[in-house]
């Protein structure tokens, strides 16, 4: 397969699709676009490359920034952190890793990657590990695949470098959650070492050019094309569960997670309500009281004025939002995969409930 | 005897001016072209107003414009500043001004420097300022720009960094040199409060020719009063304090718009709607004041996390021109109304040759041309623009109770006399300067915008210091103690943090005390 290329002209389409994958969650994608335009006016368009088109047996390196939106509004990278992880990962494993493995496409980290390749000078790879945002380091696919996070390097944006050695990928949330404090609350990943090989069998392919095409789609909404919005429910073989105004948020810091419920009623009929459950990303939809949609599927609120889907951040009152529902990738729905990021890994009494066939 | 207040709007087409007296009857108002001199356009307006007002009762002078808005939009005008971010290495990677506009930057950039300091959520610092890398900057500077911005990494936590190297710089080039710190004018966000300090530096030029203007108009006029401009926000900055600060000055005018009908109407929870020559802006009116937007704003292509009023704008004005068909705008003949429409003499069918025709207006020299139109088509008209306005109303309410419609603006006449799902619509007095209007009664306000550690004491008393701090900075500002009050509070939990690390960000504001 060709190469896709990267250039000025897909960052903003890219932006949007990775915001409807961040799922309400992992901050606003302004901040990483602007990188990636620098990047790009530095070093040119950034290439992705589809994994068959790659050395099965060569490694990769997978990367991800991670921290509050808050912190890296304010402290963002420098630029230097990831050659630092990519030297550091290059000499504990005695090879350097051929390409950039995205590790979430969803939400703000998704385009970093590509800044990351950028900068290196090496591809990126058309995948990544999740296909949406998840709060938790240990919620990848490479987690049900039984590969580990260890060795795992944490770089903050003053070039202290942690490599990380742990005994679980459970075990590695909770470190690296008590390292972002001391390192004010942001930092870069790299973590999940594997070859392509690895990544094609337990990983997701295509995620990037997926994420791609949803944002073309909703740019289409934005630009006003007819019939755009149903093309963009269509290639995402998403569903539209409902259309409301904002009536009451409530936000609660809970165990150092960002919770929280946004009700919304109806524009037609005010006596039909639906409420969102958030813990960073959105994981619970219900209609009038009955559950309609639960994570890992992707509930994503789009704003009806300007088609931008939404941070959980953003929400205020008044508000009028779309709310859609689009599928996990597969695996996720198989039994593992529900037990790692399904309704009660999140702490809910409740099993999955497809959102397909709601009306 | 009762004071007098004189309430000026500056817009790109034109000029206005009210007095009004304290129990808020308008004594007075003029409009008038503006002028390409800021100053001749606010001398004839004032001279207006103050025609029948003895001027020793006018107690204060407040003032909105779009002057600032448009040299940034048009490029004209603007300075170049110097450039200093304090962080080093941490942003690198998102340099000063990337994503401005090309032109603006050619326009605005001078000297760059990233140096290391700054701080980090919870304040500790996480480097040293770099205070000799700060003093070769600001030799760079010297003789290049004739203003400089200074932010650094938090300082809407601690300022004491941007402070430090203001001190620097003014050893470097003397007291008086013009130096806009990012905590001065902006919140949490380092892209868009850095943005927001250069826009304040390329503003220095044009905030002296406003507020110099403004100055000598009213000196020339006899009058001995404080002078005010409006913020974007709605609340007053006194016009010595807007020399430095004029970024928070550059869009009032909707603002103004929304508190004048407030005011003009004494509602305090409506929808307002502002009906121009070519289109229609809808707002919301909370508790007096305009309900805000969830997104930040550009300024002249420029991202910033200044709110404003949430508006919604639609091509519907009295100048909409009505194509075959009954198609309905966007296309307005604009300024050209009085001569292009049919009831002025012209050739092309408008909506306030419609309104005319349907009753709801009278003017024009020849409203026998509106008679002529086919009723059949004025029916379809009158009956989608009625519909457009139902449609806006319902859009921008934020419940589904009845609330009233305050109509405001030139193209007034093109609202229908009630509205479904409003409970009244009310065509105030004086709605064709609510701008100036909404000047004259603006509050005073301060603010906090910072992280606090609610385990650390608790979140009520987090809560309680942010508030006194609002309340001050109100008070300081000039609001009667006696009335300032809490106007919002935002939390916004901070993930990732033990300890309930939260956002807060609290608005104080009340009137000027007496």
């Amino acid at each position: 397969m060709p190469s896709l290329w990267i250039g000025h002209d897909d960052v903003e389409d890219l932006g949007l699709g990775a915001s409807a994958l961040g799922t309400g969650g992992g901050g606003s994608s302004a901040i990483v676009r602007l990188m990636l335009h620098e990047a790009i006016d530095k070093h040119g368009p950034v290439e992705v490359v589809a994994l068959e088109d790659l050395d099965p047996k060569a490694m990769l390196f997978p990367v991800a920034f991670a921290g509050a939106p808050v912190a890296y509004i304010e402290k963002c990278i420098s630029g230097n952190e990831a050659t630092l992880a990519y030297e550091l990962a290059s000499k504990r494993f005695g090879r350097a890793p051929i390409a950039v493995l995205p590790l979430e496409v969803g939400g703000a980290s998704s385009l970093y990657p590509l800044v990351v390749a950028a900068e290196l000078g090496i591809p990126c790879v058309d995948a990544d590990t999740i296909r949406r945002a998840f709060p938790m380091v240990h919620m990848t696919q490479f987690t049900l695949a039984g590969i580990s996070v260890s060795p795992c390097f944490v770089i903050d944006i003053k070039g202290n470098a942690l490599t990380l050695d742990m005994t679980s990928n459970v075990a590695g949330e909770a470190m690296m959650r008590a390292i972002f404090v001391e390192m004010g609350m942001f930092a870069v990943v790299a973590g999940y070492f594997v070859t392509v090989q690895q990544t094609a069998d337990h990983g997701v392919p295509g995620s990037l050019t997926y994420a791609l095409e949803l944002g073309r789609r909703i740019s289409r909404i934005q630009h006003g094309f007819d019939g755009a919005y149903e093309g963009f429910l269509r290639c995402a073989e998403a569903q539209a569960l409902f259309e409301g105004k904002i009536v009451d948020l409530d936000r609660r810091t809970e165990d150092g997670w960002s919770r929280g419920t946004v009700k919304l009623e109806s524009l037609d009929d005010p006596s039909k309500t639906f409420e969102i459950d958030f813990q960073n990303e959105n994981l619970v939809a219900r209609s009038n009281g009955i559950v309609v949609a639960t994570v890992p599927d992707l509930i994503t609120l789009i704003d009806l004025e300007n088609a931008v889907p939404m941070t959980t951040e953003e929400l205020a009152y008044g508000q009028r939002m779309r709310v859609i529902a689009m599928p996990a990738h597969e695996r996720w729905l198989t039994p593992p995969g529900l037990e790692l990021v399904g309704p009660r890994a999140f702490g809910y009494d409740f099993d999955y409930i497809s959102y397909r066939g709601v009306q | 005897m009762t004071r007098v207040r004189i309430g000026i709007d500056v817009g790109g087409t034109n000029t206005d001016a009210v007095a009004v007296d304290e129990a808020g009857n308008v004594l007075a108002w003029h409009k008038t072209p503006s002028t390409p001199s800021v100053a001749e356009g606010i001398q004839i307006a004032l001279a207006a107003v103050i025609k029948d007002v003895d001027v020793s009762r006018v107690t204060r002078v407040m003032l909105g414009t779009t002057q600032a808005l448009n040299a940034l939009i048009q490029r004209r005008g603007v300075n170049k500043v110097g450039i200093l971010r304090i962080g080093a290495p941490a942003f690198n990677a998102v340099p000063p001004l990337a994503g401005w506009p090309a032109d603006l930057v050619e326009a605005v950039r001078g000297p760059v420097a990233l140096v290391a300091g700054g701080h980090e959520y919870d304040g500790r610092a996480i480097s040293p300022l770099d205070e000799e890398a700060v003093r070769v900057f600001a030799r760079e500077c010297d003789g290049a720009v004739k203003a400089i911005a200074i932010t650094s990494i938090f300082s809407p936590v601690t300022s004491e960094h941007e402070v430090r190297a203001r001190e620097i710089v003014a050893q470097e080039l003397g007291e008086g040199f013009a130096i806009s710190l990012g905590s001065e004018v902006a919140g949490v966000g380092l892209l868009e409060r850095e943005n927001a300090a250069i826009l304040n530096g390329s503003l220095t030029g044009i905030a002296h020719e406003v507020v110099s203007s403004l100055s000598v108009a009213v000196e020339r006029a006899g009058i001995a009063a404080d002078l005010y401009l409006t913020q974007n926000d709605g609340t007053l900055l006194r016009a010595l304090d807007a020399l430095h600060r004029p970024v928070l000055t550059v869009a009032s005018g909707a603002t103004n718009s929304m508190r004048g009908a407030a005011y003009l109407t004494g509602l305090s929870d409506a929808i307002v709607l502002d009906v121009g020559g070519t289109s229609t802006d809808v707002g919301l009116l909370v508790d007096g004041f305009p309900r805000m937007s969830a997104h930040s704003v550009e300024i002249g292509g420029v991202q910033t996390n200044f709110r404003m009023p949430d508006l919604i704008s639609v091509g519907l004005g009295g100048g909409s021109i009505v194509e075959p068909g009954a198609a309905v705008g966007p296309g307005s003949v604009g300024y050209r109304l009085t001569s292009d429409a049919l009831v002025f003499g012209g050739t092309t069918l408008t909506l306030s040759d419609c309104s005319v025709a349907a009753g709801r207006a009278s003017f024009g020299d020849f409203p026998e041309r509106a008679s002529a139109i086919d009723s059949e088509l004025l029916a379809t008209v009158i009956a989608h623009i009625d519909s457009r306005f139902e449609v806006l109303c319902d859009r921008i309410k934020a419940s589904r109770s009845d609330v009233p419609v305050i109509v405001v603006g030139g193209g007034e006449h093109l609202v229908p006399k009630s509205i479904a799902g409003t409970s009244q619509v009310v065509r105030p007095d004086f709605a064709d300067v609510a701008n100036a209007v909404g000047a004259t009664v603006a509050d005073v306000s301060g603010s906090v915008d910072r992280n606090f550690v609610y385990s650390l004491s608790s979140r009520d008393e987090c809560l309680d210091e942010a508030k006194r701090t609002a309340l001050g900075a109100a008070t300081r500002a000039g609001a009667d103690p006696l009335k300032v009050r809490i106007s919002s509070v935002v939390e916004i939990p901070v993930p990732y943090m033990p300890g309930d690390c939260t956002r807060v960000v609290v608005k104080a504001s009340g009137p000027l005390a007496d």
